[in-house]
C-alpha cells in the first residue's frame, strides 16, 4: 500500500508568497488573541486554589456558586469538569489568605449544602510559588530557542537555523494564541507539551533540510527552488505517516486519557497540525529567502593546476 | 552487505532479555502489607523486631505471605487488606507506642527479581492518590532567632566577666550593646570576639554614647540558614513518622524550602496540622515587678511595661511574663504525656539535655518563690500552658509541666515536644491532594489510551508496510520496553505527564521508522537492487534520525533542568525514549531485517 507516488515535485516555493501570507495572517491573529484576551493562566502559575469534588447526583453548579458567594468566595470559579457530576472549583490568590486550610473551610462548606460530595483532588499554589514556576517555564522556552539554534547552525548553517526557530517559534504561538483565544486553561503540563512541541516541530524542519543539503549534493543541475520543492515532495510521505502515527497516539490521549490530559492532547494536536504546515511552508521559504546557495555546503573545488597562466 | 556479525545479534538478544526482566516486575501489581518502624529515627529496625512481629501474628492466628527487613522498618506481605487491617491493629497493639505500623503495598513481583535488584517503577500521587506539600521556611525568623540567643548570650558574658554596660537589644539582625565609657567597650569587644566567632563587631560613636554592634557573619548566617532547613527537615520526619505514613518522601528543594509527600493520606486536615504546627516551647520568667492589678490593668489597655509581654492564661486570666527567654524547645530531649502524680491532672514530663538541665537548674535556684511561665508557641502566637510558682531547685533536667485540659491535650503537646522544633516557622506554600479513586483512574486512562494508540498504530503499519510494517512494529514494542525496564532500573516515579511521555515518545519513535521505510522504498523506486536498497535507506535515514532527535532532546534536556515535579517526570520520559527509540529503530530493527533478508543472496522481492 501507498498514498504518495508523487512523479513530478510539486511547486511548493512557487506558493511561498501566499502561504507566507497565510502564515502572516495566523500569526498575527494568534498574537492579537494573546494580547487581547491573555492565557487563562491555570493556579500552577498564577497561585490558587483548585479543587475537584465528585458528587454522586449531577451537580448543582448555581446552587454550588451561591453557597461560596454567601459565604465570602464570589470571586470562586465553578464549573464542570469532565462529566455532570464532577465539579471544579477555582480561588484566586487572596492578599493575606495564604492559609491551606481555605479549602478544607470550603469543602465543609460545600458539603453541608450537598451530602455525599467526595473531594477527588485539592491543588493549592502560593503566589510565590507560581510566580517561579512561571519565569522558569520562559526560561525553559528560552533554553531550547537558543539550543536548537546552535544545534542546527553547527550541523547545518546559520540561515537554517534561522528559519527553523522562525518556523518554530511560529507554531509555538499558534498554539498559545489559541489557549488564549479559546480561553483554555494553560497549565504546567500544557507548557510541558509547548517545549515537546518545540523539538517536535524542528524535527520536521530538520527531515526537509536534511534532504535540501543532500540534493545540493546530487541535483547539480537545478536551482534552489527546485532543489528545496524536491526535498520536500520526497519527505512529504514521511511527513505526512509519522504525523499521522504521532496525532492516533494523540488522539488516544485527548479521547481516552481522561480531563487531566486534555489540553496537553489539544496543544500537541495543534502543534502537529502547525509543524506540518511550517516545516514545509514556513520554514523552506525564509531558507530560500535567506539566500541559501550550493557553495553554502560544497566545499570550493580545487582549481586544477594547469589552468594558471 | 545487510549482514551483522554475530556478537551485535548476541548484544541485542542480551538488551532483549535484559529489557523483558526489568520491566517484569511492574507487570505483577502489588499485594496489601504492614510496615512496622520504630518511632524514634535513631532506632534501627532489627531481626529482633521482625521475631516480636511474627509471633504476635502467629498469636492472633493470621496469616502472612511474607516478612523482610530493610533498615528503617519490617513489613509483612498479605493476601488481602481484611488480613492487613486485622494485622495492623494486632501487631500495634502488641508493640505498644514505641512503633509505628503503616499501612502499605508492597510489589508481589517474585524473589528471584527482587533479589537482582528488578524493582518495580515508584508510582506519583498522581497515580496513587496522596498528599503533596511544599514547605517554605521563614529563614528571617531564624537569624531574628538566633541573632536574639546571641542577645542572652552576650549578657550573661558581660556579666560573668564583671563588664559594666549601660544596654543591650536586639535591632533587626544585630545586637546593639551601649557602654558608658570607651574602654569597658574595648575589653567588652575582646571578649565577645574571643567568645562568639560568629559575629562581626563595629564600633560606633553617637551622642556620647559607645554602641558596639555585632551583626552575623555571612558564612554564619548561611550556615545558620543551612542549619536551620536540616533541623526542620529532621523535625518533619519525626511529625511524619508519628502519622504512620508507608514510604513518606521528605526532601529538600532549592535554598529554603521543603518537599512532603505523604503517599495514601486521606486525612489532609490531620497530617497538615500536625506539619504546619510550629510549635516550640519557650520557659520565661514572670514579671513579678508588675503583677499588681493596677499595672495588670494598663497593660490591657496597652501600656505594657518596657521588658514584658502580655499573655493569657489558660483560665484567661492575663500575665505579663518577661520579654528574656531562658529556655527553648531546643533543650528538650525527650517529653512524654502522663498524669500528675498528686493532682492526677493531665501533664507533660519532659526531659532536658544536659546543658537544658543546668541552665534550668540555675534559674530555678534564682528564682524561688517566683513565678515561671511555660509558653506555646504556634506561628507566632503564644500562649501560656501553665505558670507554676518555682518551690525549689529542679536539678538533674525532669520537668513536669501542667496546666493542659485534658489527656488529649497533654498527648499533643508532648508529641510535638517530643518531634522536637522547627529551627524557623514554615509555611505551605504548596499542596496537592489527590483521592485514591481519581489516581486509579488515571492509571487506567493512562494506560489504555497508551495501548489504544499503539494498536492503531500497529495495525496501520503493518497494513502500510507489510513486512516492514510488522519489523517496525516490534521495534516499537522493544522501544517502550525498554523504555519501563529503564524507568524501572533507575526507580524514576511514574505520573500521569510521565504516561504521557510514554504516548508522545511511542508517536515520535515511529518517525525513525517511517523514515527507513520510506528511505528504503524510494532507492528501490530509483532501481536499486534489493539488498542495496534496504542498506542506503538504513544508512542514510541514520543521519536525519539522529539530527532529528538531538533537536527533541535539547528540549528534554531543558525541560529536565527546568522542570519541577511532573514536568520533571514528562521529561525524563521523553529523553530516555529518544535514546531508547535509536537505538531500537536503528539496531534492534535492522538486526532482524538482516536476519530475514540478508542471507538471502539473490533477493528479488522486499516486502514494504
Amino acid at each position: 500500500m501507498e498514498f504518495f507516488r508523487i512523479k513530478s515535485d510539486i511547486p511548493f516555493m512557487r506558493y511561498a508568497r501566499v502561504t507566507t501570507i497565510i502564515s502572516l495572517v495566523t500569526f498575527i491573529l494568534a498574537v492579537g488573541a494573546l494580547a487581547t484576551k491573555g492565557l487563562n493562566l491555570g493556579v500552577d502559575f498564577t497561585g490558587g486554589t483548585v479543587m475537584e469534588i465528585n458528587y454522586p447526583q449531577p451537580a448543582d453548579i448555581p446552587q454550588i456558586r451561591d453557597t461560596l458567594a454567601k459565604n465570602g468566595f464570589p470571586d470562586a470559579a465553578v464549573q464542570n469538569f469532565g462529566t455532570s457530576h464532577d465539579v471544579m472549583v477555582r480561588l484566586p490568590v487572596k492578599a493575606g489568605v495564604t492559609s491551606a486550610k481555605l479549602s478544607e473551610q470550603i469543602f465543609e462548606m460545600l458539603q453541608k449544602t450537598e451530602n455525599g460530595a467526595k473531594l477527588q483532588r485539592v491543588e493549592f499554589v502560593g503566589p510565590q510559588v507560581g510566580k517561579e514556576l512561571y519565569e522558569n517555564g520562559a526560561l525553559a522556552l528560552l533554553v531550547v530557542v537558543i539550543g536548537i539554534m546552535a544545534y542546527l547552525a553547527v550541523r547545518f548553517e546559520w540561515r537554517f537555523s534561522v528559519a527553523a526557530i522562525v518556523a518554530n517559534m511560529h507554531d509555538v504561538v499558534i498554539i498559545l494564541g489559541c489557549f488564549a483565544f479559546f480561553q483554555w486553561e494553560f497549565s504546567l503540563t500544557v507548557l510541558a507539551g509547548v517545549l515537546a512541541i518545540l523539538g517536535y516541530s524542528v524535527n520536521e524542519s530538520v527531515v526537509v533540510f536534511d534532504r535540501i543539503r543532500e540534493n545540493f549534493r546530487n541535483m547539480r543541475k537545478a536551482g534552489v527552488p527546485e532543489i528545496i520543492d524536491n526535498a520536500i515532495t520526497r519527505t512529504m510521505s514521511r511527513t505526512i505517516i509519522t504525523h499521522s502515527m504521532t496525532q492516533l497516539m494523540v488522539l488516544a490521549m485527548l479521547f481516552f486519557g481522561g480531563e487531566a490530559l486534555h489540553y496537553f492532547a489539544l496543544a500537541l494536536t495543534i502543534g502537529i497540525i502547525f509543524g506540518i504546515y511550517s516545516s514545509v511552508l514556513v520554514a523552506s521559504p525564509i531558507v530560500l529567502w535567506l539566500g541559501v546557495s550550493r557553495e553554502d555546503f560544497l566545499k570550493p573545488e580545487k582549481v586544477p593546476v594547469d589552468n594558471l597562466p | 552487505m545487510n549482514r551483522y556479525p554475530l556478537w551485535k545479534y548476541i548484544l541485542i538478544a542480551v538488551t532483549l532479555v535484559l529489557g523483558f526482566i526489568f520491566t517484569l516486575p511492574n507487570l505483577y501489581g502489588e499485594s496489601p502489607a504492614i510496615q512496622v518502624s520504630p518511632l524514634r529515627t535513631t532506632a534501627k529496625a532489627d531481626t529482633g523486631l521482625m521475631q516480636q512481629v511474627e509471633e504476635s501474628l502467629k498469636a492472633g492466628k493470621i496469616s502472612y505471605q511474607g516478612v523482610f527487613m530493610d533498615q528503617a522498618s519490617v513489613k509483612v506481605r498479605f493476601a488481602d487488606t481484611d488480613t492487613q487491617l486485622k494485622a495492623k491493629d494486632i501487631v500495634q497493639a502488641k508493640l505498644g507506642t514505641g512503633y509505628v505500623v503503616a499501612l502499605n503495598l508492597l510489589p508481589s513481583s517474585p524473589k528471584w527479581l527482587t533479589s537482582i535488584g528488578a524493582l518495580p517503577m515508584y508510582l506519583g500521587l498522581d497515580l496513587r492518590g496522596g498528599v503533596h506539600f511544599l514547605l517554605q521556611v521563614d529563614m528571617k525568623a531564624a537569624l531574628d532567632k538566633a541573632v536574639e540567643r546571641y542577645t542572652g548570650d552576650i549578657r550573661t558574658t558581660l556579666r560573668d566577666k564583671k563588664i559594666y554596660y549601660a544596654g543591650i537589644s536586639r535591632t533587626g539582625q544585630s545586637v546593639e550593646v551601649k557602654f558608658r565609657d570607651a574602654d569597658s567597650r574595648a575589653k567588652a569587644e575582646k571578649e565577645i570576639s574571643n567568645a562568639y566567632g560568629d559575629l562581626l563587631l563595629k564600633e560606633q560613636d553617637v551622642e556620647g554614647e559607645f554602641k558596639l554592634i555585632g551583626t552575623l557573619k555571612v558564612e554564619a548566617q548561611k550556615r545558620l540558614q543551612e542549619l536551620a532547613l536540616q533541623q526542620n527537615i529532621t523535625t518533619l520526619r519525626n511529625r511524619v513518622n508519628e502519622l504512620g505514613v508507608a514510604e513518606p518522601i521528605i526532601q529538600q528543594q532549592g535554598i529554603d524550602r521543603v518537599v512532603v509527600q505523604l503517599p495514601g493520606v486521606q486525612d489532609t486536615a490531620k497530617a497538615k496540622d500536625i506539619l504546619g504546627r510550629t510549635a516550640t516551647l519557650e520557659v520565661r520568667l514572670v514579671d513579678e515587678e508588675h503583677s499588681d492589678p493596677a499595672t495588670l490593668q494598663a497593660a490591657i489597655a496597652g501600656q505594657v511595661p518596657f521588658g514584658s509581654e502580655l499573655y493569657t492564661e489558660r483560665d484567661g486570666r492575663p500575665v505579663l511574663v518577661k520579654k528574656n527567654v531562658v529556655l527553648t524547645g531546643e533543650y528538650i530531649n525527650d517529653a512524654s504525656p502522663g498524669f500528675d502524680s498528686q493532682t492526677s491532672q493531665a501533664a507533660v514530663h519532659v526531659n532536658l539535655d544536659g546543658r537544658g538541665a543546668r541552665i534550668f537548674k540555675n534559674i530555678t535556684r534564682e528564682n524561688v518563690g517566683k513565678r515561671m511561665a511555660i509558653l506555646l508557641v504556634e506561628k507566632g502566637h503564644a500562649e501560656v500552658i501553665t505558670a507554676p510558682v518555682i518551690r525549689e531547685e529542679i536539678g538533674g533536667g525532669r520537668v513536669q509541666i501542667t496546666g493542659m485540659q485534658d489527656a488529649v491535650e497533654a498527648n499533643d503537646v508532648a508529641l510535638l515536644l517530643r518531634a522536637g522544633a522547627l529551627a524557623a516557622p514554615m509555611e505551605i506554600v504548596e499542596e496537592r491532594t489527590v483521592g485514591p479513586s481519581l489516581g486509579a483512574d488515571n492509571i487506567t486512562k493512562g494506560f489504555n489510551s497508551n495501548i489504544y494508540g499503539f494498536v492503531a498504530i500497529a495495525i496501520f503499519m503493518i497494513m502500510y508496510y507489510n513486512l516492514f510494517g510488522v519489523i517496525s512494529t516490534f521495534a516499537l514494542a522493544v522501544n517502550v520496553l525498554f523504555l519501563l525496564s529503564i524507568l524501572s532500573l533507575l526507580q524514576a516515579t511514574l505520573t500521569l505527564p510521565g504516561m504521557a511521555g510514554i504516548a508522545l515518545t511511542v508517536g515520535m519513535a515511529i518517525d525513525a521508522n517511517v523514515l527507513i521505510n520510506e528511505r528504503i522504498r524510494e532507492e528501490l523506486r530509483s532501481g536499486m537492487s534489493p539488498q542495496a536498497a534496504i542498506y542506503s535507506g538504513y544508512e542514510r535515514a541514520f543521519g536525519t534520525i539522529l539530527d532529528s532527535n538531538i533537536t527533541t532532546l535539547i528540549a528534554g534536556v531543558a525541560l529536565f533542568w527546568l522542570g519541577s515535579g511532573p514536568v520533571k517526570g514528562f521529561a525524563v520520559v521523553l529523553c530516555l525514549g529518544i535514546l531508547t527509540s535509536m537505538f531500537s529503530a536503528v539496531m534492534v530493527s535492522r538486526g532482524i531485517v538482516n536476519l530475514v533478508y540478508g542471507r538471502q543472496a539473490r533477493l528479488t522481492k522486499v516486502s514494504i
